[in-house]
């Protein structure tokens, strides 16, 4: 099983799980960049965290044959804090680099009007720079707020299949599948989304522009549910094809849209 | 190295043309610079080139894009590595010798010295290391043994290295060798030519 985990904080796991991912198949992984646990009080230290996400982090990867890729953006809990948001002036640097596969994760927390601005002018980066698009959809009051999110990614003109909705659950996919966005799903150990739960959405919805996570981060998380959810997906009847159009094929086709993934090289691709 | 062999070397790339507006206009733009420099290696190709070898298309062609700026070589090439990926910042300290400047980026040095992605500790210590103080030298020259860093990579090793990198090493030579560990073979030829290579003659008193 060859697995490719779209959205995954490496920076807050260990070598520990490096190894074990390696393991079970995984072989590219997309960072995206987002909140890190506690409030960021300057730009500097967005600097710094973005230049882990494109230099440390996939070096580090690559010791384990990891292909590592990132996402670049202000997210939205921190687009609230003044102090933070002037890192939107220094995105488009770092928005040309050969690891930025899109822009990410942006999108809506508490839905003020500072989340407003700094989501519609990141979609407007994301197609300046010909980049797919990774939104990140509320915990709160969620069904409201992916309504509001698919209104400003209408609005923004980027082209949907270009855009990745993500944590959606049972409720929410309704609002987005007939978008023409690509539909993500992270599968927490507890709550959320679980590997059982997401093979009844793939026997309602298909495995067409659905992406599956790990989302795995500083919180209590699992990098390895990618590789339970393909199991829990061929014992309930699914082909090895449909495990690896779903944990494979698609990841690499939403952010083959970037032109920048490079999977050249890595071993155990025909898993 | 001379901008003239890797120009002569890029003869290649697929899309010549590309690297030839990129240096014309990086000579009249020079903040033109942060864009080409960060594309670069998806316009022109990551792979050796025959000849420099040891040279990348992308490094020898940000390199080259660094040496085209009328001035200000120094201020860029800080900018570029602070701003850079782990390539470009690669290829800004490959390309620190060819440019006219003094001993100001020895910061970049540093920098990159201290980092532990062995690819640029590798790229910094070329001939622009010539700047860096004795004993910084030596702590990075240690730090390739540590590391896995071929010695190869280390310019004018032979003439710098001195008896107190031979001690360093010797001490080393003995942690290893009580861990049941070995030393890679060219820091024990090192160790061998500067007639310390019986760690057991020169372990130093604790
Ligand atoms: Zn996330």
């Amino acid at each position: 099983m060859r697995i490719f985990d779209p959205h995954i904080h490496m920076t807050s796991r260990t070598t520990d799980d490096y190894e074990r991912m390696a393991a079970a198949g995984v072989r590219a992984v997309v960072e995206p960049a987002f909140w890190q646990g506690q409030p960021r009080t300057s730009v500097d230290t967005f600097v710094d965290y973005f230049d882990s996400l494109i230099g440390w982090e996939p070096f580090r990867a690559g010791q384990f044959g990891v292909r590592h890729h990132a996402t670049v953006a202000l997210n939205p809990k921190e687009a609230n804090d003044p102090r933070c948001r002037p890192v939107l002036d220094l995105l488009p640097r770092y928005l040309d680099k050969d690891g930025v596969v899109a822009v990410g994760e942006i999108g809506y927390d508490s839905m003020t009007p500072a989340e407003d601005a700094a989501f519609a002018g990141q979609l407007a980066l994301a197609v300046a720079h010909d980049l797919p698009a990774l939104v990140h959809t509320p915990h709160r009051d969620k069904a409201r707020g992916v309504e509001r999110t698919l209104a400003v990614v209408a609005e923004s003109g980027i082209d949907p299949g270009r855009v990745l909705v993500d944590h959606l659950n049972e409720v929410t996919v309704r609002l987005v599948r007939d978008t023409g966005c690509w539909l993500g799903f992270s599968i927490y150990p507890e709550t959320k989304m679980s590997p059982p739960r997401m093979v009844e959405l793939l026997r309602t919805y298909g495995t067409e522009r659905i992406l599956v996570n790990s989302a795995a981060d500083w919180g209590r998380s699992d990098p390895l549910l990618t590789r339970a959810t393909g199991e829990a997906m061929l014992l309930a009847g699914f082909t090895e094809d449909d495990v690896d159009r779903v944990l494979w094929r698609n990841p690499v086709e939403f952010y083959g849209q970037s032109g920048r993934l490079d999977l050249a090289d890595l071993d155990g691709l025909r898993g | 190295m001379t901008p003239h062999r890797l120009r002569a070397a890029l003869r290649g790339v697929p899309d010549p043309r590309w690297l030839d507006a990129a240096l014309r206009r990086v000579a009249t733009d020079p903040a033109a610079i942060a864009r080409l420099f960060a594309t670069a290696a998806r316009k022109c190709g990551r792979g050796p080139l025959p000849d420099p070898p040891g040279w990348t298309v992308d490094e020898a062609a940000r390199a080259l894009l660094l040496t085209a700026l009328p001035a200000g070589h120094a201020a860029a090439a800080e900018s570029l590595y602070r701003y850079g990926d782990a390539a470009e910042k690669r290829a800004v300290l490959r390309a620190l010798p060819l440019l006219p400047i003094g001993a100001e980026c020895v910061p970049l040095l540093h920098d990159a010295i201290r980092t532990d992605d062995t690819r640029l500790v590798a790229a910094a210590l070329g001939r622009y290391a010539r700047h860096l103080e004795q004993p910084a030298w030596r702590q990075a020259v240690l730090k390739c043994v540590f590391t896995g860093v071929p010695l190869a990579v280390v310019d004018d090793l032979a003439g710098r290295a001195d008896g107190e990198l031979a001690a360093m090493l010797a001490g080393l030579a003995a942690e290893r060798h009580a861990a049941g560990r070995s030393m890679p073979a060219d820091a024990a030829d090192l160790l061998d030519r500067l007639g310390a290579g019986s760690p057991s003659t020169t372990i130093p008193e604790a």
